[in-house]
């Protein structure tokens, strides 16, 4: 099937991008939501996917689905090559140096609570210091606070200015001699802000511990190459980069996954069992106990062959505009706040609205067909720190346009007329 | 499809701008927290018994439009009933946005006096625990129940370390 993505490179180097043809590679996007135009501003929760990772797991199921590195016979072998062809596609994706740094998990926070529970539990002991900052999601707080819990260790935490970046003068002397493990987002998901990750890899290292790195915001957005940036893990979930959901990735340094122990223990990541002694499998089959979910990872390289494709040097270029653009007309409504302003930001705008509550702005944006997220974003030390309970917000993906931007602040103008706010 | 005014009617607007027996309640002789940890609503129910009437009932807290009216307005329609007739109007509230199939023929309980503009309440599933987080929490501060309520059952007892969706 000829895709918007194929038809693009095909084309060669175009500046913008031509949105109208990609919406049209997105099924989910032409539907009504209470006689409304759907306007999916939900991004950053999950992304919407195209026709072709649709495809690609239907095809895995009508055409070639088995289970993988087991049987012998033509279906087995045509799963686990079209299963291993995704996993190459997802080291090239993130610029691992091999498919042995490439674990396939099923999403971020089974990649932190792996690292949290084999490198963690390994090298973290009494009196030891883990450094995060104040801007993580809940799923690279908590992974670390049990770690902590068990081991007697200290959770640190840098903190975060007004505009939602991390003071680095206090993450710098946050960082000791004690510090084993460094743990930060690439890109806050209720805040936006993009960290300076190379830099505090830089400064991690300089103190010997080891750094991981939350890219589950930051994959959908930039370009990712983790040799570059030099970090030591990171980790990401296909769900944001418009694959499936329950599929993720783990990159690992080789030589801090060849001394790790096993997470999870069953089938696949041995190789041989007796009832004395079990020899592990090696990488990076070693993390990936049990039956995978073979047609998602399989759907997963589809969306990687789709967003490489447009390029995601051109996607961050759209949706800088359109935030750009969303910034400037959000803050001409009376009493909106954006929550977030840090001058490196990905696509997302958290906003409060004078006294309305973002759960009532939440119900009327959806009587316009706007899906926005309300809540803490899963983000609740963020939301302290701006002594707020709640946030609105409104992610942007590739296809989203100005349109649909000036679709939420009508529906915004509509919320202050039925809450008078 | 419904009506957004179904939802947000100039009553529960009135009551969430201007909640009433919004303050603590020093002679309170029963009070409890409750928490809607899906959207941060916090509600502190202050509760004065004397024999068995409610003689004066108070709230604090936070919430969107629909936690606050709900709670300003259960605060006027309590004072002053015996517990078994608060229990009585918990149970026909909570029938009222909860929409109970099979109570859905019947016309709106007339004990439930001015409640009944949270009947609209029943076409939005996602706010429902919003309306009923303050009866709720004054259930809990009568029975004396000391942990805090909460609209999600053992939420700190998941183990996974993860949250919901970003």
């Amino acid at each position: 099937m000829s895709t918007a993505a194929e038809t693009k490179r095909a084309k060669g180097t175009e500046a913008s991008l031509d949105v109208a043809a990609l919406r049209r590679d997105f099924p989910i996007l032409t539907q009504t939501v209470h006689g409304r135009p759907l306007v999916y501003f939900d991004n950053a929760a999950s992304a919407q996917k195209p026709g072709v990772v649709i495809e690609a797991e239907q095809r895995a199921y009508s055409e070639f689905y088995s289970n993988i590195h087991r049987g012998v016979h033509f279906l087995s072998m045509k799963a686990t090559d079209a299963y291993e062809a995704a996993r190459v596609k997802a080291q090239k994706f993130v610029g691992a140096a091999s498919v042995k740094e490439t674990i396939l998990t099923s999403g971020t926070t089974a990649g932190i609570n792996l690292v949290a529970q084999t490198y963690g539990r390994k090298n973290v002991g009494a009196g030891d210091e883990v450094l995060i900052t104040g801007l993580e999601h809940h799923s690279n707080i908590v992974p670390w606070q049990m770690l902590c819990e068990e081991k007697g260790a200290k959770l640190r935490v840098a903190p975060l200015d007004d505009e939602g970046q991390v003071v680095m003068e206090e993450f710098e002397r946050l960082l000791s001699p004690r510090t084993r493990i460094v743990a930060v987002a690439h890109v806050s998901n209720a805040l936006g802000t993009v960290n300076p990750v190379r830099r505090m890899a830089e400064l991690a290292h300089a103190k010997g511990a080891v750094i991981l790195v939350d890219g589950a915001q930051a994959a959908p957005h930039l370009a990712v190459d983790v040799k570059a940036l030099d970090v030591d893990f990171y980790v990401l979930s296909a769900h944001k980069i418009y694959g499936p959901s329950g599929v993720g990735v783990l990159y690992g340094r080789q030589a801090l996954l060849e001394a790790m122990p096993p997470w999870q223990g069953g089938g696949d990541m041995i190789l041989s069992v007796t009832f004395e002694k079990t020899t592990y499998n090696e990488l990076p089959y070693k993390f990936e106990a049990g039956t995978p979910n073979i047609a998602g990872v399989i759907a997963f390289g589809a969306a990687i062959d789709y967003v490489t494709a447009i390029g995601l040097d051109r996607i961050a270029a759209h949706e800088h505009e359109l935030l750009a653009y969303a910034t400037r007309r959000l803050l001409e409504i009376p009493g909106l706040r954006i929550i977030g302003t840090a001058p490196d930001k990905a696509a997302v705008v958290s906003f409060v609205l004078a006294d309305a509550h973002p759960h009532d702005i939440g119900t009327i944006l959806d009587y316009e067909g706007v899906a926005v997220r309300t809540g803490h974003h899963c983000a609740q030390p963020v939301m302290d720190r701006y002594g707020l309970p709640a946030t609105a917000r409104a992610s942007l993906a590739l296809y989203n346009t100005t349109d649909e931007i000036d679709v939420l602040v009508k529906g915004l103008h509509k919320v202050r007329e039925v809450l008078g706010a | 499809m419904s009506d957004l005014r179904d939802l947000y009617q100039e009553v529960i607007i009135d009551h969430s701008r201007r909640p009433r027996n919004f303050r603590e309640l020093p002679e309170a002789n029963h009070r409890a927290d409750g928490y809607n940890p899906l959207c941060g609503d916090k509600a502190t129910v202050f509760v004065r018994v004397e024999g068995d009437r409610v003689s004066d009932v108070a709230f604090k807290g936070s919430g969107c439009s629909i936690s606050t009216a709900s709670a300003s307005m259960m605060t006027e329609s309590v004072k002053g009933k015996s517990r078994e007739e608060v229990d009585r109007l918990f149970t026909r509230f909570h029938d009222l946005v909860t929409g109970s199939p099979d109570k859905k023929d019947q016309a709106v309980a007339p004990e439930l006096g001015k409640l009944a503009v949270f009947s609209g309440v029943c076409e939005f599933p996602v706010r429902v625990k919003c309306a009923s987080l303050p009866w709720h929490t004054l259930k809990a501060a009568l029975e004396g129940e000391a942990a805090p309520v909460s609209t999600e059952v053992s939420e700190s007892s998941s183990g996974d370390g993860g949250g919901k969706a970003r």
